[in-house]
């Protein structure tokens, strides 16, 4: 019972990221509205990013800069633990931005699909193009 | 359909939770993506190139050249917005637009805007230039320098911001940014050192080569910065107007 109690306590957060990834997924496959496909295509990249940045934390340690005097001085041997790991934080800061570039990309192909189709239902436009 | 979707999502939940019973607990510090890589960051970062923030020290140095083609890449992005939605109303004649009248002015809005603002971008440009020593870097300050320019389309009208941020700058400015980050390496490659190594600016600038990297970070970050800020003004201004860039939302 307690190995159980500890197996949650230690990997919740990876469930919590799971779940809004499923929420995306499921926007994307079932949805019908293209702007709700987008949606949830962002929903699966947030699940996406806060995997990544959890994948950083170190249990008491700080945020990845370090404490230092004037330039040079005052340098202490480096412990690693006291450090959050910076790589995620690195690949998910341009993640975020690229993904803010690409959500606009998407928007502006529906905006082309609406201007062309006059709607943004999948199944409608599908029905516009088979005949 | 839907029952479709929704039994392939549970399926792929179940799964991916049964295998998170692989995964290091959350916080470990023993975790397999803290021990290899990220340990050389954390303890040669402020010895190779005196910054301490070693998010801007992987970010811009250590992996310079993934940083630079994830502005490319922005910038690309910028340009297929553009190329989909952009159309001048010089050929097609002017139809009545559906959009409520933008004429009444929101006096509560824009005077807050108006002080807001300059803030914001005062603000933006301490986030770009303190990124070495506390949270920041460009893409951070290039976003807030572009939230400050949409807010003022916001609250204003998308003709008076396009007067003074005219379409064509912000193009040629998001050019300029990539040019300034590929061309900081560049450089390093004309001194004789491999591209984007920062530390051959010493050859040619007063400081030595361990400063030479944080200055040369600084470069490369002002260059991100002023790409991000022009891509996301232009695509909300894209995607606001449809386009047709005469008035926004």
């Amino acid at each position: 019972m307690e190995e159980f109690l500890h197996s949650i306590v230690s990997k919740y957060n990876y469930w919590t990221y799971i779940v809004l990834l499923l929420i995306g997924l499921y926007a994307m496959i079932a949805k019908n509205n293209l702007v709700k496909k987008i949606v949830g295509m962002s929903i699966f990249q947030s699940a996406i990013i806060l995997f990544y940045v959890s994948i950083g934390l170190k249990k008491g340690a700080a945020i990845p800069i370090m404490e230092h005097g004037a330039h040079g001085q005052g340098h202490q041997a480096i412990e690693v633990a006291a450090y959050a790991n910076p790589l995620p934080h690195v690949l998910m800061l341009t993640a975020i931005v690229v993904g803010v570039s690409t959500l606009g990309v998407a928007l502006a192909l529906v905006q082309k699909i609406f201007r062309v189709y006059g709607t943004i239902e999948e199944d409608e436009i599908m029905e516009k193009i088979g005949q | 359909m839907k029952a479709i979707a929704f039994i392939v999502t549970l399926l792929l939940g179940a799964l991916l939770i049964a295998a998170t019973a692989d995964l290091p607990d959350w916080g470990d510090p023993r975790s397999p993506a803290s021990l290899h890589v990220s340990d050389y960051y954390i303890k040669n970062s402020m010895e190779q190139t005196s910054v301490p923030n070693f998010v801007t020290s992987v970010l811009a140095d250590y992996r310079g050249y993934d940083t630079m083609f994830e502005t490319t890449v922005i910038f690309c992005a910028g340009l297929t917005v553009l190329a989909i939605l952009r159309r001048s109303h010089r050929r097609e004649k002017k139809k009545v637009s559906p959009r409520p009248n933008t004429e009444d002015k929101d006096l509560i809005l824009q005077s807050a805007a108006r002080m807001i603002v300059p803030m914001m971008q005062l603000f933006a440009l301490y986030v770009v230039a303190h990124g070495h020593h506390s949270p920041g870097g460009g893409f951070q300050g290039g976003v807030i320098l572009g939230a400050s320019f949409i807010l003022l389309a916001v609250a204003y009208d998308l003709k008076m911001v396009l007067a003074r941020l005219k379409e064509k700058t912000v193009l040629l400015l998001s050019g300029v940014g990539v040019l300034i980050y590929s061309g900081i390496g560049f450089i390093c490659l004309l001194l004789g050192s491999n591209f984007l190594d920062y530390s051959a600016w010493a050859k040619i600038m007063p400081f030595g080569p361990i400063e030479a990297r944080s200055h040369g970070m600084l470069g490369v970050e002002v260059g991100v910065a002023i790409t991000v800020l022009c891509i996301m003004f232009s695509l909300y201004v894209d995607l606001a107007s449809g386009g047709e860039m005469d008035e926004g939302l």
